[in-house]
C-alpha cells in the first residue's frame, strides 16, 4: 500500500509529542487550571485538540484517495 | 423492596433490553460466515462509531480507570493519552487494512497475515497469540460484570453466580446473532454510559465537595503526591508512562476483534472520519477518573480499588439509580465480551483449526466449529475469572503486552516491501517470549519501562534485520498488494 503523506504524519506527531513524549514537562499539579491539576488539564485539552490535528491530516489524505478510488 | 432488589431489578431490565436488541438485530438475517463475522461489510459512520466505541469503552474504562485513580493516582492518566492516540494510529492503518480486506475477502486479522506472508505456520502463531491474549481481556470483562452485580445487590448475590449467568447469556446471543447484534446493543450501552459518566462524574464531586475545583483542592491538600507520577506506586514513573502509552496506543487495533471490526466498515473514508472524531469520546473517561479520585476522601481504605466507582454510586444515589449505573456497566462488560468471544472463536476455527487439521472444510463447517468454540472460550474465561485475582488494569496491560507484538507484522506488512515472513516470525516469537518471561518473573516494569514495550522494540529490530537479510518479494507481487 502507499504510505501516508509526510504532512499528515507530521500532524499526527503533534498529539504524540503533546500527550506522550513531553510528560516530564507537564506532569505537575500547579498551575491549577479550570479546577484541574495541570497534568489532568493538559491531557483533557489535548483530547479536544487531537481531532483538530487529525482533521488536518484528513484533508491531506482524502483527495488523493478519492482520486484513486472514485466513489461508486 | 430492599435496595439490593431494586438495584438488581433495574440492572436486569437493562440487560434484558440489551439482549433483546441483540437477538432481534440478528434474527432476520441468514447467518453465513461473512454475515456473522463482518456483518456483510455494510456498516456506515454511525454503526461503525457505535461498534468502535463498543469495543474500546469496556468495563475496564468503567471500573478499572476509576479503580486505578483511587489506588494508584496519577499513573492512571495514561488511559486518557493512550485511547486518544490510538485513534491517531488507527487513522493510518485501518483504511489500508479495510482496502485489502475488500479486495481479497479478508475477514479476520489472521486472514491478513495469511494473505501477506503466505505461511500457515505464521498464521497459526498469530492466531494463537491473538486468542491467548484475548482471554485475559475477556476475563477482565467477566470479572467486571461480577463486581457490578455483587456491589449492586448489596452483596446478596455472589460474584461467581453472577459471572456464570453473564457468560451463558453472552454465549447465547453471540451464537444467535453475530456481529450485528453487538453493534446494535452498543446503541443502548453508549447512551447509558454517557448518562452514567456525566451524572456520576459531575454529580459526585458536587455532592461531596461542592464542585470539581474544590474537590481537587481538598485532594491536593490531603495527598499531593498522589497527583503526580508515580502517584501511590513505586515504579510507574515517566519512563513507564511513555512506554506504556506507546505500547497500548500502537496495540489497540492489534486486538483481533478491533482489527476485524475494520472490515465491517462500508468504506475507508468511514474509518478515517471515525478516527478524527472518536478522541472526543475519551472525555467521558476524564469524568470517570473524577469518581475514583473523589472516593479517596469519601470512602478511604477499600480493599479493591476496582470497587470504588460503584461503591461511591451506592453511597451517593438511590438504589434505582445504582441500578441504572450498574446496568450501563453490565452492558459495557457484555458488549466487548461478546465481540471478544466472537472473534477468538472465528479465528480459531478459520485460521488455526482449518489450515492445520482440516484443510478440506467448507465455510459452513468452519461456522460450526466457531460456534462450538464460542462455548469453549467462554468457559475458559469464566474459569480464569473465578480463580484470578489481578486488578482490571493489570489484566488489560498483560493483554496489551502480548497483543502489541503483532504490530510489526501489520505495519511493516502494509507499508514495507522488503519485510519477510521469517523476520516477522522471529520478531513475534522473541517479543512474546521476552515479555512473557518478564511478566512471569514479576519484572514488569523492567528498568522503569513497560515489559511489553521492551519486547516490541526487540521484535521490531529482529523483524527488520532478518527481513533485510532475506530476499524481498518481487515487484510484481508487491504491485498486487
Amino acid at each position: 500500500m502507499k504510505p501516508p503523506r509526510i504532512p499528515s504524519l507530521l500532524l499526527a506527531l503533534i498529539p504524540f509529542i503533546a500527550m506522550c513524549f513531553s510528560v516530564p514537562l507537564w506532569d505537575r499539579i500547579y498551575p491549577i487550571v479550570l479546577g484541574l491539576p495541570f497534568n489532568m488539564f493538559w491531557l483533557t485539552l489535548w483530547i479536544v485538540l487531537t481531532p483538530l490535528c487529525m482533521w488536518g491530516a484528513y484533508r491531506f489524505e482524502t483527495p488523493r484517495h478519492e482520486k484513486d478510488n472514485p466513489p461508486t | 423492596m430492599s435496595p439490593g432488589a431494586m438495584a438488581l431489578g433495574v440492572i436486569l431490565a437493562i440487560v434484558a433490553a440489551g439482549s433483546a436488541i441483540g437477538f432481534y438485530a440478528g434474527a432476520r438475517r441468514k447467518m453465513d460466515l461473512e454475515q456473522w463475522t463482518v456483518a456483510g461489510r455494510g456498516f456506515g459512520m454511525l454503526l461503525m462509531w457505535l461498534l468502535m466505541a463498543g469495543e474500546v469503552y469496556t468495563t475496564f474504562s468503567f471500573l478499572g480507570a476509576s479503580g486505578w485513580a483511587y489506588s494508584r493516582g496519577a499513573p492512571t492518566l495514561y488511559i486518557l493519552a493512550y485511547i486518544t492516540l490510538a485513534y491517531v494510529v488507527s487513522f493510518f492503518i485501518l483504511p489500508p487494512i479495510w482496502e485489502l480486506g475488500r479486495r481479497h475477502q479478508l475477514q479476520t486479522q489472521s486472514d491478513f497475515f495469511a494473505w501477506r506472508y503466505r505461511s500457515k505456520y505464521l498464521v497459526a502463531a498469530v492466531s494463537l497469540v491473538g486468542i491467548g491474549f484475548m482471554i485475559p481481556y475477556l476475563e477482565l470483562q467477566i470479572t467486571g460484570f461480577g463486581i457490578i452485580v455483587e456491589v449492586a445487590s448489596f452483596d446478596a448475590i455472589g460474584r461467581v453466580p453472577a459471572m456464570l449467568a453473564a457468560v451463558i447469556l453472552l454465549a447465547g446471543f453471540v451464537l444467535a446473532s453475530g456481529l450485528r447484534a453487538v453493534a446494535w446493543v452498543s446503541v443502548l450501552k453508549d447512551l447509558l454510559m454517557l448518562v452514567a459518566a456525566v451524572s456520576v462524574g459531575i454529580g459526585i464531586p458536587y455532592t461531596y465537595f461542592g464542585g470539581i475545583g474544590p474537590m481537587f483542592n481538598a485532594l491536593i491538600q490531603a495527598k499531593p503526591s498522589h497527583f503526580v507520577m508515580p502517584g501511590a506506586t513505586a515504579n510507574l514513573g515517566h519512563g513507564w508512562y511513555i512506554s506504556t502509552v506507546l505500547l497500548t496506543a500502537l496495540g489497540i487495533y492489534m486486538w483481533p476483534h478491533s482489527f476485524g471490526a475494520a472490515f465491517s466498515a462500508k468504506s475507508a473514508g468511514t474509518l478515517r472520519r471515525n478516527a478524527v472524531v472518536m478522541p472526543l469520546y475519551t472525555l467521558s473517561l476524564t469524568l470517570m477518573l473524577f469518581v475514583g479520585f473523589a472516593a479517596i476522601l469519601v470512602i478511604p481504605g477499600l480493599r479493591d480499588g476496582d470497587l470504588s466507582l460503584l461503591a461511591m454510586v451506592r453511597k451517593t444515589f438511590p438504589p434505582w439509580f445504582l441500578g441504572v449505573i450498574g446496568g450501563a456497566g453490565a452492558l459495557t462488560a457484555m458488549v466487548p465480551a461478546a465481540i471478544l468471544i466472537l472473534s477468538s472463536a472465528t479465528v480459531f476455527a478459520k485460521n488455526l483449526f482449518r489450515p492445520l487439521f482440516a484443510p478440506g472444510m467448507n465455510d459452513h463447517q468452519v461456522g460450526k466449529v466457531a460456534r462450538l468454540m464460542v462455548v469453549v472460550i467462554s468457559a475458559i474465561a469464566l474459569y480464569l475469572a473465578i480463580h484470578g485475582s489481578s486488578s482490571l488494569v493489570s489484566l488489560l496491560l498483560l493483554g496489551y503486552a502480548g497483543i502489541t507484538q503483532l504490530f510489526p507484522g501489520v505495519v511493516l506488512g502494509l507499508f514495507w516491501k522488503h519485510v519477510s515472513m521469517a523476520g516477522i516470525f522471529a520478531g513475534l516469537a522473541f517479543g512474546v517470549t521476552s515479555m512473557a518471561v518478564l511478566f512471569v518473573t514479576h519484572h514488569d516494569p523492567f528498568l522503569g519501562l513497560s515489559a511489553g514495550f521492551l519486547g516490541l522494540c526487540a521484535n521490531f529490530a529482529i523483524a527488520i534485520t532478518i527481513s533485510l537479510l532475506t530476499p524481498p518479494i518481487t515487484d510484481a507481487q508487491w504491485d498486487t498488494l
